[in-house]
This record gives structure tokens, sequence and C-alpha cells, in this order.
């Protein structure tokens, strides 16, 4: 039987507001356990829930940018259950009347071809503390630090049907929260992360299939696999008799598969109800409009632009697009060079993120700067070098931090572009191969990339190489 | 000295008539003395008390401060001070020391109050008898084999026993204002948000109101007044000034308009207190205001509506006493779920624990719908009952409670019986009015004087009508100057 795989994903993205959702504390990761906890997170008799104003702000940037409903009137719910590391006995979330409903965005797949995802809402909530189980011996450490730290929780429609899709989408969503400087996107630090809700039907059914929730997933390449594993145990567990029941699972990268957590049964019942410490958050036009007025260009209006405006095909615009501080970078390269915008374009996918990959940096911390690239890029516009030369040249701007032009100078590296020089070049090449030169002219045409590259090594890569092409073909020819 | 007002006080300690000391030593030795017998204190705050009063007569003697300075009174042991133990009269925090001052706290202390101690209440402010806390029964000053009302019991105790000129209350059904009847005294419960909950422990976070216990209502206007106010640390707390509330005492009562609560006058009410209350209306009557009948039809669902809402908040409320990081935690638990099970069982009693479960139940899946959205409805209707009203009168008059103070056991066998009891008062708390209660007379029982209460409801922020009203009909009578048999 051919099956459908259904996922829906639901991302948490931590918004990145200085201090908690409801109390002042700070919200910076990596301090020491408890220090960044007050009686408000501590969940200490007496204490009230303030609403920062701008976690508020956070979630209609995302609603405006996903195109959703921005609610007028939300309301904050108390999700209770007990856990050591929920200091009330509850969260405060948004349940029935989320801050945002009804928005979408579009991704682009790998075959090229694009897709509507809807995004079903999007809503405040505090994150809760951290428990620790090591070091304690047979005890338990409790962390709040974190505890009452602001998160929009992303839920899509199930409109997703493969991993690749659910990657694409979460991708997306990570690009764009970046984009409105709502999250900073660090995965390893958990600002953002997601549940996959998997499920798999036949081909052609209507009816959604049970489902199972996978929880916690803080890599793509986790959601990948975990769906990959996921959807491949449902089909085998359902074509082998059995049936896929209702349930939590968890991820376990080590061995790259997912194991039950708890199941329907076993579910709490969260007794959620309107919280009665918050009015219901109540957004006027007024700042709708100017949380509108501060967004920047979103992604796929610059990717939009890059292919009007620069010619650049959609995959290009995607990529260079793909942060807000790559396009930048991207377009001060395209700036400084006056044009070329393909030139630039393959470079900054190309040498630069290479160099940067290789040595773990992001592109606000290129150790060459988009005018310095513009800089070594003009030199190939005119000739000076040429793109193999550019390489080298780059390798040294990278190491050595000094300009295109000083390394070129230093370095002797500029193109020979006089006709004669090259000729004599040709001539003598043409004079130590004979043999080559005979087969050549008896039809072995594969023989000019040979010349090429002997010419090349006689000027040590500085001849023009079109000018090359166009010399030899004559000189060989007769 | 004692059985002075705090208006009274205030002019004594500002003429210098007394110091702050002299007053705040009087008051210590009267609770050494009677406090024990009605149990109306958890904590006696003694050396802050000197070391508050002290501050106050450097301040007076410098010809500084309020009209509260160096008047001492006394908390409700629900209200968080700072560095002193606050234990909601429950095992659960029998031993937690609050870090902090509630802002009501803070701000009495600021207008330069004396903290004598802290008062014994209901565990976690539920009841009505002032029977369930940890810390045992508070007693009547006007009969000790009769209890004091509740959940402010031991504020009421105290203030009415003259151990006190006044002291805070909170009021989630009538907790200040049921035993303000049934002790003699004035009670004000402010609209919902006038006064910050910030520091207030939690019941039903959407009825909890902190409000005053005194011997008059001018200064219950003089104490709701250093009370009141927008609080940025209460997302409900109300930004709209404060007014002058002792100024406004003497808006006369020509031209009240007084609504009678037809629903209050059923076969509940006992016919000695419904004929006090009638004398009471006559008297506004004859002092120039019109009376009428009104009828608040949704008013008798009260009692149930309440009974689904407020266990509900407190069922979530009370979840953060878990044993982790504050309060009662059970000798060594074996595992995180006997550390809650045996943490909780011991540390709540059972009442707190019959409303906790309660309201886990009424917010379960599938019995939400039929209980709490169902009380949200009807509380919404008792809200339109009142707003209609207001749109014909300027308040509306009953009995606060049904009976005077009963027995100490009398009702404990049987919640229920206990619940009605708040039947009039929790009407004013669903749909978050100011309300209070003032002294209109006693009924005899077996020899003994017992107290009767007025209760008015206004229209949202009308304190100083409440106040006002009060304090004209407190001219025209004197029972709020009556002072228990033994404690004068």
């Amino acid at each position: 039987m051919e099956w459908e795989t259904v996922i829906g994903l639901e991302i948490h993205a931590q918004l990145a507001t200085r201090s908690k959702i409801f109390s002042g504390s700070a919200t910076a990761y990596g301090a020491a356990p408890n220090t960044q906890a007050n009686l408000v997170d501590l969940g200490y008799p007496g204490v009230l829930p303030v609403l920062n104003g701008e976690a508020v702000k956070m979630a209609v940037r995302f609603g405006l940018a996903t195109g959703a409903k921005i609610a007028r009137r939300s309301v904050f719910a108390r999700k209770n259950y007990f856990y050591p590391d929920l200091p009330k006995g509850y969260q405060i979330s948004q349940y029935e009347r989320p801050v945002v409903e009804d928005g979408s965005l579009e991704i682009l797949l790998e075959d090229g071809t694009r897709k509507i995802v809807g995004i079903t809402r999007a809503h405040l909530e505090e994150d809760a503390g951290k428990s620790l189980h090591e070091d304690f011996h047979g005890l338990s450490g409790i962390d709040l630090n974190r505890a009452g730290t602001p998160l929009l929780e992303i839920v899509s429609e199930p409109d997703l049907r493969s991993a690749k899709e659910a990657v694409a989408y979460m991708k997306k969503i990570h690009t764009l929260v970046r984009y409105l400087e709502i999250c900073d996107g660090n995965m390893q630090e958990g600002s953002f992360r997601c549940d996959a809700n998997v499920s798999v039907r036949p081909k052609g059914q209507e009816e959604l299939g049970t489902r199972a929730e996978i929880k916690n997933l803080n890599s793509f390449r986790f959601v990948e696999r975990a769906i990959n594993y996921e959807v491949e145990r449902q089909i085998e567990l359902i074509e082998g008799g059995g049936k896929v029941v209702q349930e939590t699972r968890l991820y376990d990268p080590d061995r790259g598969e997912t194991r039950s957590m708890r199941s329907k049964e076993e579910a709490n019942d969260y007794r959620y109800f309107p919280d009665p410490d918050l009015l219901p958050l109540a957004i006027g036009e007024e700042l709708i409009e100017a949380v509108r007025a501060t967004l920047p260009e979103l992604p796929d209006e610059k990717a939009a632009r890059f292919g009007r405006d620069h010619g650049l095909s959609a995959y290009d615009a995607g990529v260079l697009t793909s942060s807000r501080e790559l396009a930048g970078y991207y377009e001060s390269v395209v700036k400084g060079l006056g044009g070329q915008a393909k030139l630039a374009a393959n470079w900054v996918m190309g040498e630069l993120s290479g160099a940067l990959n290789k040595d773990g940096l992001d592109v606000t911390a290129s150790r060459v700067s988009a005018a310095a690239l513009a800089g070594l890029l003009a030199r190939i516009a005119d000739d000076t070098i040429s793109g193999k030369i550019a390489k080298e040249v780059f390798e040294a701007m990278w190491s050595e931090g000094r300009s295109a032009n000083e390394i070129i100078e230093a370095k002797g590296l500029k193109q020979i572009t006089d006709t004669s020089a090259i000729e004599r070049a040709i001539d003598e090449v043409m004079a130590k191969n004979p043999q080559q030169l005979t087969d050549y002219r008896a039809g072995k045409d594969k023989l000019f990339g040979f010349f090429v590259g002997q010419v090349m090594k006689a000027t040590q890569g500085k001849a023009n190489p079109a000018q090359l092409n166009e010399l030899l073909k004559r000189k060989l020819g007769g | 000295m004692h059985s002075l007002t705090v208006a009274e006080l205030a002019a004594g300690l500002r003429a210098r008539r007394f110091s702050s000391l002299e007053l705040t030593l009087h008051l210590l030795g009267r609770i050494e003395r009677l406090a024990p017998q009605l149990n109306a204190f958890i904590t006696v705050t003694a050396d802050r008390a000197l070391d508050d009063a002290r501050r106050a007569d450097e301040r007076l003697a410098k010809g500084e401060g309020g009209p509260l300075t160096g008047v001492p009174i006394a908390h409700k042991d629900i209200f968080c001070t700072d560095g002193i133990r606050t234990t909601c009269a429950s095992r659960m925090l029998s031993n937690f020391v609050a870090p902090y001052d509630a802002t009501v706290v803070e701000r009495w202390r600021a207008a330069g109050t004396v903290l004598l101690g802290k008062t014994n209440m209901d565990e976690f402010a539920m009841g009505s008898s002032n029977e369930t806390s940890h810390y045992g029964p508070v007693r009547n000053p006007w009969d000790p084999a009769r209890v004091p009302g509740g959940s402010s019991g031991g504020s009421a105790a105290a203030v009415a026993a003259c151990l006190a000129p006044a002291a805070s209350g909170t009021d989630t059904g009538g907790s200040i204002r049921q035993p303000a009847a049934l002790t003699n005294l004035t009670g004000i419960k402010p609209t919902y948000g006038r006064v910050s909950r910030y520091g207030m422990i939690a019941f039903a976070s959407s009825l909890d109101q902190g409000g005053v216990l005194t011997r008059s209502a001018e200064d219950a206007a003089l104490l709701l007044g250093a009370m009141a106010g927008f609080d940025p640390r209460d997302s409900t707390s109300v930004d709209a000034p404060v007014p002058d509330y002792v100024a406004e005492l003497a808006t006369p009562l020509a031209g009240l308009r007084v609504g009678v609560i037809r629903e209050f006058f059923d076969k509940g009410l006992e016919p000695g207190v419904g004929k006090l209350v009638h004398e009471a209306i006559e008297a506004l009557r004859a002092s120039g205001a019109t009376v009428r009948e009104v009828s608040l039809p949704a008013l008798p669902l009260s009692v149930p509506t309440y009974y689904v809402v407020a266990p509900a908040e407190c069922s979530s409320n009370l979840s953060r006493f878990d044993g982790v990081r504050f309060g009662h935690r059970c000798e060594s638990p074996r595992d995180l779920k006997d550390l809650y099970e045996r943490s909780r069982g011991e540390g709540f009693g059972d009442e707190v624990k019959r409303r906790i479960m309660t309201g886990t139940y009424v917010l379960s899946a599938g019995y939400y719908d039929a209980y709490y959205l169902k009380a949200q409805k009807v509380r919404q209707l008792i809200a339109a009952d009142f707003a209609r009203a207001f749109g014909e009168v300027d308040v509306v008059i009953g009995p606060t409670a049904p009976t005077p103070a009963f027995g100490l056991g009398a009702k404990t066998s049987d919640p229920i019986t206990m619940y009605l009891n708040d039947i009039y008062t929790i009407g004013a708390n669903l749909a978050g009015l100011p309300a209070i209660s003032i002294p209109c007379g006693f009924v005899s029982e077996a020899g003994r004087d017992l107290p009767v209460g007025l209760q008015l409801v206004g229209p949202h922020f009308s304190e100083s009508r409440l106040l006002s009203v009060s304090h004209q009909y407190q001219q025209l009578t004197d029972w709020h100057r009556r002072v228990p048999p033994g404690f004068e």
C-alpha cells in the first residue's frame, strides 16, 4: 500500500526580551543556577504576574509577518500540573484565545516547487525551569533561571507531507524569527525547538491517521531523522496488523529512534482556565500599526527583489536571504561592486560561505568584510586577475586580513593581458611539446585543455583566460 | 485609651496627650492579657511594634508624619510581612517567613502605623467561623462560646476587644463583612481592584480583596485611604485616583436613594436580625433618604456560583504549596509523588482539602462547561442584576449575615450550612462591588447581647458613598461605640 505522511509542527521560539514574560528577572542564558529567578519566578506566596509588553509586541510582529489575524482580545490561561521545575504548579499560557491566528508561510522545496503551509496559531506562554538529575546522587536539582522565559508557540496546520517539508518549514520559521529579531534562534541553548505531530494514512484517504507527538527536537537534523524513523515505525506497525496509539514520544538522538513517553490515557488533565491574575490581553490598532511600521523587509520580499532587480535564481535568492545578516552582506558587496550581482552571489555562497563554515563563524564575524570582498571582485571584473587567482587572493585575505590590492601587488598576481607576452608563452609551450601538437592537429581536440594548463603553468596562472583561449586556438590551428 | 477610635487616637498623638510608645505598650499589655482567651493573634510582633512606635514618636516630635503616624494596627496573617512569619493559619506555612512586604503592609507602614502582630484567620481564608485555623478557633469577645465569624475572625476579635484599634482583613465571599457583623465592627470590602493583592496570599484571585475592620466608618475611611490605590505589581489593580474618603464623610443622607434587596429578606433570615435591619433602614429614611425595594433575581444563585468559582481558583492557587521551595515538607519522602502527597496531605486542613478537591473536579475535562463555565455565566447575571439596580438607586441594603454569631462547633459538621452563612455577602464579590457592614443593634440570646450588621453595597468605586452613608448613620446611632463586656 502507498502511504501518505501528515506532519504538523509546534515550534517553541524563545522571545528575545531582556526580562521574563511575567517578572523583571533577566533572561540571559548560562547564569549560575537560580540567580535569575526572583520571587515571582519562584512562585512565592502572594506574588503576582505582570505581563511584559515587549513579548506582546514580538508576538504581534510574528503575526503581521505571517499575514495572520492579531486577536484584539486574547486570554492567558493556566495549564495546571505538578512538576518540581514548574514553581506555581501551573504554566501561564494561552489556550482558547491565542494572540495570533490563521497565518501562513511559503516554503521552497528542493525540487523548486513552492508550498503554502498554514499557521493555525501562535500563542504566548512562559517556559518552565530545568530539573538537573546529574551531580545530585539520587536527588534532583532545580534551576529556575529559565522559569518564566517568554515563548511564542507556533502551531502549524497538518500541511507537511514529508520530513524534508517539515525541515524546510522549520528553517523558514527560524529565518523569519531572526529577521524579526524576536528570537536568537540558538538551538543549542534551546531558544528554538519543536514538537512534531506525525501520522500516516493510506494515500487518497481523507481521514487523518492516529498521531504520535515527538517532543523537544532541537536540531533540524533530529527533526528529519525523528520524523523519518517515526513514519517508518508507524507504517511497519500498521502493515504488521497493529494500530498506532495516540501518545507522546521522545527522540533518542544516540540511537536514532523514538520511544514512548506517555500514552493518551496517562496524559495530564491540565484543567485549563483563564488566569484570574491577568486581565485579557487587549491589543489596539495603534499598537498593531506601530509594530507594522517597524517591520523589516521580510525574507520572501527580499528574495523576490533579488530575483527581480539582481536577476538571481529563486534558489540563489533563497540561500542569500536565509539570514538577514547574510543578505545584508551580499547587498553590501553588490553595492561596493556597483552591480555584478551574479558574481557577488556566487562568491558569497561559494568562497565566503565555505570559509565561514570551515572556521565556524557567523557572517557577522567574517574575516573578510563585504567591502573587502567587493574590492577583490572588482579586480576580477576589471580583468586584473582571473577567478582562479582570485580564490588564492581570497584565501590570503582571509588569513592575513590585507586588502585584495595589497595581496595582488605583493605577490605579483596581476593578470597578464599583454597579447605578445601570452603569445610568447604559447610558443614556448608548443615548442616543448611537439608530440601533443601533432596529435592535436591530427584531431585530438581534447588536448586543448592540456595546452591551456601548460600555458597557465608557465605564466603562474596569470594569463587572462579569455585572451589565452583565443590566442591558443589560433596558434594551435597553425 | 484602648477604646478610642483611630481618629481619636490620631488626635491624641498629635496633641501629645500620649505617645505612640505609651499607646503601643498599653495595647501590647492588653494583648498579652486578653488575646490568649480569644486566640486572636498568631504572631505578636512586640519588638517590631516598639521600634515602629519609637520611630513614629520621633517623627511626631518633629511635627512630621500623617494622620496614621504612631497608630497601632494588626494585619491578618494572610498579608506577607518582610522578616515576619506569615502562616495563613496553615500548617503548610507554619515555618514560612515572608521575604517581602505585601503592598498593603508597605502602604500602612509608609503611613506610619505600628505593627502589633498578625491575626488568626481561617486556614487560607477558607471558612466563615474561624474554626479552620491550624492555630485553633478564635472566640467572639461578645460571647466566648461563639465564633467571631470568618475568615478574618482574628482581626475582628482583636479590634472588637480593643486589642488593636484597626486591623486589615481580606474578603473573598464575606470574610471582612461577616466577622464585622458578628463582632460589632465596621468592615469594608472595596471594589475589586481598588486595593492591591500583591503580597496577599491568594485564595480565589478573581474574588479576593483586601480591606479593613475598624470601630467606626471614619476609621475605615482613614485606613482604606492609606491602603488603596494602583499598584503596578498587581495587573488587576485599577489605575484610578483614590478619593479623600475622610473629606467626603460629610456628604449628607438627604437625597440618598436606597434600594432594599428583596431577596435578602428570605426565610433563612433570623427575624430578630431582619427587624434591626429594617429599623436601620427607617433611620436612613427619617434622615432624608428615599427607600424602595429592588429585586436581584439571580442573587440567590450566588452561593452555588461562588462554590464553583472560588474552589476552582483555589485548587490552582494552592498548587504552589508542594513542599519543594518553601512551607511544610514531609519527613524523608520516598520519591516525588510521595513528597507531594504527604507534604500537602499533612500541610493542609480538611476544609482546604475539600475546596481543592471541589475545584479540581469542576475544572476537569468533561465537567468544565457544566460547572466552571456555567458559574461564570451566572456570575455575569448577578453582576447585571446589581448594575440594573444601580440604575435606580445609589446603594442597595440588607443584612450582612442571616444570624448573629453562632456557637463554636455548631456548623462545622455540615459544610453547606456553614457556606450559607455567606449568602448575603457573596454577591458583592462575584460582581466585584464595594460593600460595607456596620453595626445596627443587638439581639439577645441566652442572656448575651449579640451584634447585628447592616450591609450596604454600591456601584464600582463608590467607597466614598458607602463610607459617608455609614458615617452619617453612625452620627445617628451609637451601636458602633459599644464594647463587649469584660473588654471595656
